[in-house]
């Protein structure tokens, strides 16, 4: 099989599959249960921080411990302006608010994700893991500290200074209050197919091919002319970006969310999905993003043991994923469908004749 | 005074962050591995101390042995069944392993022992308040004992790695782990004896850490579990002298940043002062700098 | 230095010019392609390459050789600016590379292979050899995310001149295969490829030819004169086998200990007696000690 056709089909896959779930979901949506209901908009949130940390940890191949940061960016700024919007403009329109909303928290984390990309990529492997692990620290500490008002058509933003005039949107350590439940899932199933499309698009360009050739060899992209640096930022400020408006779309979901929402524990929660459907995978991610958030939920019967199996479950599918003995048998399996494709490989190769010195000299 | 009182808690609270920061950097120089469970064995070792202390009613000294070696077993089990059969594979796989580790420890602790804060007995440290300039200056006994453990550890360790078989083998485990085996090194078991020392660590620093502060819940070991280990990467990890002067100058930075600057803004002073050092030298304060070869 | 070698390079008559170089005669007149003077550069107390000059013309085929250890690929780390070098400059066309990075001398034309190969090994062939147009042919992130006309035209563009570049090597049914599955021949064959796709007026070859049999050396040779023939560009090249580097190199350069112990012709160098006591020793000290190469 051809590898542009190869790449096609697992694109229409990934969008069939997103918007096939889609549609059954706001078809059952009658018949679904309360919890069930309340997880679809957070579904969509995580899957879009899953696809988009992929993008860093898979695509450009720098593991970023501190993805929540730029959620919970995006979250309380969106919240903030959705409630500017409401309390300043008297914007009665939801759909409106939401979509302003969401643009501001994606532009809010973009701008962060530049300002923290620069010192971030000059770093090297763990010591640019602990980086992003620290930003994301630094930010869910800061926000404990920010407080935001409107008064009147204008905008007051605190830092440490609590008493602010007008009505209060974001009070330090409590977070924001009394927040306009504005998402919908529709919303979310348009962002997910938004990030996708970036995603996806990206990976199969000029740009995407540029920021694959810094993760698989830095020394020979640039010997090729390809500025590191830029490249990897690209794909940490476009994540950074789509997890902002996934956190505005998440912050909007709730009446109340305190900065502490978005601890370390998230990041590393977001990382589990993204290894866990295979890293650089994208639809693995959307799927795993969406199984692992259903999880604890669908493990309510073992009630108070469910984060324990949740935990085990989680070191078992590792352990079986990535040992030796376990990998070949997946491989057999695998190479059951593969046979076909394997035998027209061998064919290429042969094809040109000039592999094994086909005469002597 | 205050100043002077100040820089003693940091030195102090820097101690523990430094005994635990150990932990992380020996297994990271020697399995070359994240060890993000290290915490999670010290909640469980000041959980057991605890128990061992409240329940059993053994004095503080055993208490402190039969948390070792609860921990020292718990560290070579955790290192058999989840990370041994993932040697070969990719670090993030064995990244998430050590994650999911933490879960399991967490969510078993909340099992075993509740969600509710254990008050840690202060019986644990026997040494008396010590009173300096006609009490000007206070010293606590766990502040004087967590300095002193501290200082022991070190020196223990350092002759340890430098002096001893077992040391050697570590050493070359860390350099190169398939020449290490092709000269007849049993890397399974150095890499077991890693752990069994880290974990050991682990629970002395669970029980300075609950001395100090007494407050005992299964997510106690998480946040100094980060912190230590931001110290482990402040001082460059895999180094040992390293990972002391980071816990230490983290400890420090802590208390003075919360006392002098702000009291919300405390960790991210600590977060912010890493940033800045690993943005001057990479690889940490001791690290090594390794230049690719092209 | 046997007499059977295929002279392809008997026709070519050197030329001295200044500073001590020769080039070929039909290249008089033209801008030399690369002009180093006094370069040398220095790790810590020990001093890599000192005192490098050297000419190379617009279409010369060069040859830079010299025992283990000798300076051969600083020299190619220099002037690809992998290292920023202690003395001395390096002209590409006429232009200072003072303060460029290894991305702006890519963009000046200078190209190069690697002695161990690194290619993009998760990525397809033909993908490889797109990251290498990556400056050539061009389109925004946005043409590329919204899939506007410029990305098909582009695309189509890179395909075709993706394909056009490995039919020089027969490799163009190959486009669709992992890089890194394939024969170490043809990883090394795609290494040239991907560096002529950035358009370069100065190719660097390290060892092209290591790892190869007889057979594939003789093709290589052919097919290194057939580029620079097609292209009008000069190649230098690093190599051990003799074969390669007296049967195509018109001016050869031949380093020890990171200085330049002679220049010249194929001719000139073999009957160099300066040349053969690198190579061999002297008669007394033929456990010569070889030095590792940076």
């Amino acid at each position: 099989m051809n590898a542009k056709r190869k790449k096609l089909i697992y694109n229409s896959v990934t969008f069939g599959i997103v918007i096939l779930a889609y549609v059954l979901c706001s078809s059952l949506y009658g018949s679904m249960s309360r919890s069930l209901r309340g997880q679809l908009i957070p579904i969509c949130c995580w899957i879009v921080m899953a696809v988009s940390l992929n993008l860093v940890v898979g695509i450009s191949g720098e593991l970023s411990l501190g993805h929540a940061g730029f959620m919970s960016l995006g979250a309380f700024s969106g919240i903030v302006v959705s409630g500017w919007m409401l309390n300043g403009f008297q914007m009665e329109n939801e759909i409106l608010r939401l979509v302003i909303a969401m643009a501001a928290g994606g532009l809010v984390a973009g701008i962060f994700g530049v300002l923290i990309g620069i010192p971030v990529l000059r770093l090297r492997g763990d010591y640019l893991a602990i980086v992003t692990l620290a930003f994301g620290e630094i930010i869910r500490n800061v926000m404990n500290c920010v407080y935001a008002s409107v008064e009147g058509k204008r905008l007051v933003l605190g830092f440490l200074n609590p008493s602010l005039p007008g009505k209060l949107l974001l009070n330090g350590p409590n977070g924001a209050v009394s927040v306009g439940k504005i998402a919908t899932f529709g919303a979310g199933f348009i962002l997910i197919l938004v990030t996708l499309t970036v995603v996806l698009n990206l990976i199969n360009s000029r740009t995407g091919r540029a920021i694959m050739a810094t993760r698989d060899n830095r020394i020979a992209a640039e010997s090729v002319g390809i500025n590191v640096t830029k490249y990897k930022m690209i794909a940490f400020v476009t994540a950074a970006v789509l997890a902002g408006m996934a956190g505005a779309l998440y912050g909007l979901n709730y009446s109340t969310l305190i900065p502490g929402k978005f601890k370390f524990d998230q990041s590393i929660n977001v990382l589990v999905f993204v290894v866990l459907g295979g890293i650089g995978n994208t639809l693995g991610s959307v799927i795993s993003a969406t199984v692992l958030t259903m999880l604890p939920e669908l493990l309510r019967e073992f009630s108070d043991y469910r984060m324990l199996v949740y935990a085990l479950l989680l070191i078992a599918m590792m352990l079986i994923t990535n040992t030796p003995a376990s990998r070949a048998v997946l491989n057999n399996v695998k190479g059951m469908f593969r046979r076909r494709n394997l035998h027209q490989t061998v064919q290429a190769t042969q094809g040109t004749g000039k592999e094994k010195g086909g005469r002597q000299p | 005074m205050i100043f002077l009182s100040n820089l003693v808690n940091g030195i102090s609270l820097g101690s523990i962050y430094a005994v635990i920061a150990l932990g992380y950097t020996m297994v990271y120089g020697i399995a070359k591995m994240l060890n993000f469970a290290h915490g999670d064995v010290i909640m469980v070792g000041a959980y057991v101390a605890f128990c061992a202390m409240q329940y059993w009613g053994l004095p503080p000294a055993a208490a402190l042995l039969i948390a070792m070696a609860v921990c020292t077993v718990l560290g070579i089990t955790i290192e058999s069944l989840a990370y041994r059969p993932l040697r070969q594979a990719a670090s993030l796989a064995v990244l998430i392993t050590a994650i999911g580790m933490s879960y399991l420890l967490q969510n078993l602790a909340l099992l075993i022992w509740g969600a509710n804060p254990k008050s840690f007995p202060s019986s644990m440290i026997v040494l008396p308040t010590l009173s300096l300039f006609g009490g000007g200056l206070t010293i606590s006994g766990v502040t004087l004992v967590a300095i002193l453990a501290n200082l022991l550890i070190m020196l223990v360790l350092t002759t340890f790695i430098n002096r001893t078989k077992m040391g050697k083998a570590m050493r070359c485990v860390s350099e190169d782990r398939g020449a290490a085996e092709l000269m007849g090194i049993n890397v399974n078991r150095t890499i077991s004896a890693t752990f069994a020392i880290g974990s050991a660590l682990a629970a002395i620093a669970g029980v300075l850490l609950c001395s100090a502060y007494p407050v005992l819940m299964p997510t106690t070991g998480s946040m100094p579990g980060i912190k230590a280990f931001t110290a482990a990467v402040f001082g460059g990890i895999g180094s040992i002298p390293g990972a002391m002067i980071g816990g230490i100058l983290l400890g420090v930075i802590e208390i003075l940043g919360k006392a002098y600057i702000s009291t919300e803004l405390g960790d991210a002073i600590v977060f912010a002062v890493l940033i800045i050092v690993l943005l001057f030298r990479p690889t940490g304060l001791l690290g090594r700098q390794v230049r690719e070869k092209v | 230095m046997s007499e059977t070698i295929r002279r392809r390079n008997a026709d070519t008559k050197m030329v001295p010019v200044p500073s001590r170089s020769i080039i070929p005669e039909r290249d008089l007149g033209k801008m030399p392609v690369l002009e180093c003077q006094h370069l040398g550069i220095d790790f810590g107390g020990l001093t890599a390459v000192e005192d490098f000059n050297l000419v190379v013309g617009k279409t010369e085929i060069a040859g830079l050789i010299g025992p283990n250890g000798a300076g051969k690929t600083t020299v190619f780390n220099l002037l690809t600016k992998v290292y920023e070098p202690t003395r001395g400059s390096v002209m590409i066309n006429g232009i200072d590379m003072h303060g460029m990075d290894t991305v702006a001398a890519s963009r000046h034309g200078i190209a190069r292979t690697f002695q161990n190969i690194r290619l993009f090994s998760n990525m397809s062939v033909e993908d490889n050899v797109r990251i290498g147009l990556h400056n050539q042919v061009r389109y925004g992130m946005p043409s590329g995310i919204l899939r506007l006309p410029a990305y098909w035209k582009k695309e189509r563009e890179q395909h075709e001149k993706a394909m056009e570049l490995l039919s020089i090597f027969g490799m163009q049914d190959m486009g669709d295969m992992q890089a890194g599955s394939l024969p170490y021949g043809a990883q090394r064959r795609l290494e040239i490829v991907r560096a002529l796709a950035t358009n370069p007026s100065l190719l660097l070859l390290d060892e092209p030819a290591a790892g190869m049999n007889p057979h594939e050396t003789q093709e290589l040779m052919d097919n290194i004169i057939k580029i620079r023939d097609q292209f009008q560009i000069a190649v230098m090249l690093i190599e051990h086998d003799m074969n390669l580097v007296m049967g195509i190199c018109e001016g050869i350069c031949v380093l020890n200990y990171g200085k330049i112990i002679a220049k010249g012709t194929a001719e000139e160098i073999q009957r160099n007696p300066i040349v053969v006591e690198a190579y061999l020793g002297k008669q007394k000290d033929v456990g010569e000690k070889e030095g590792t190469e940076a």
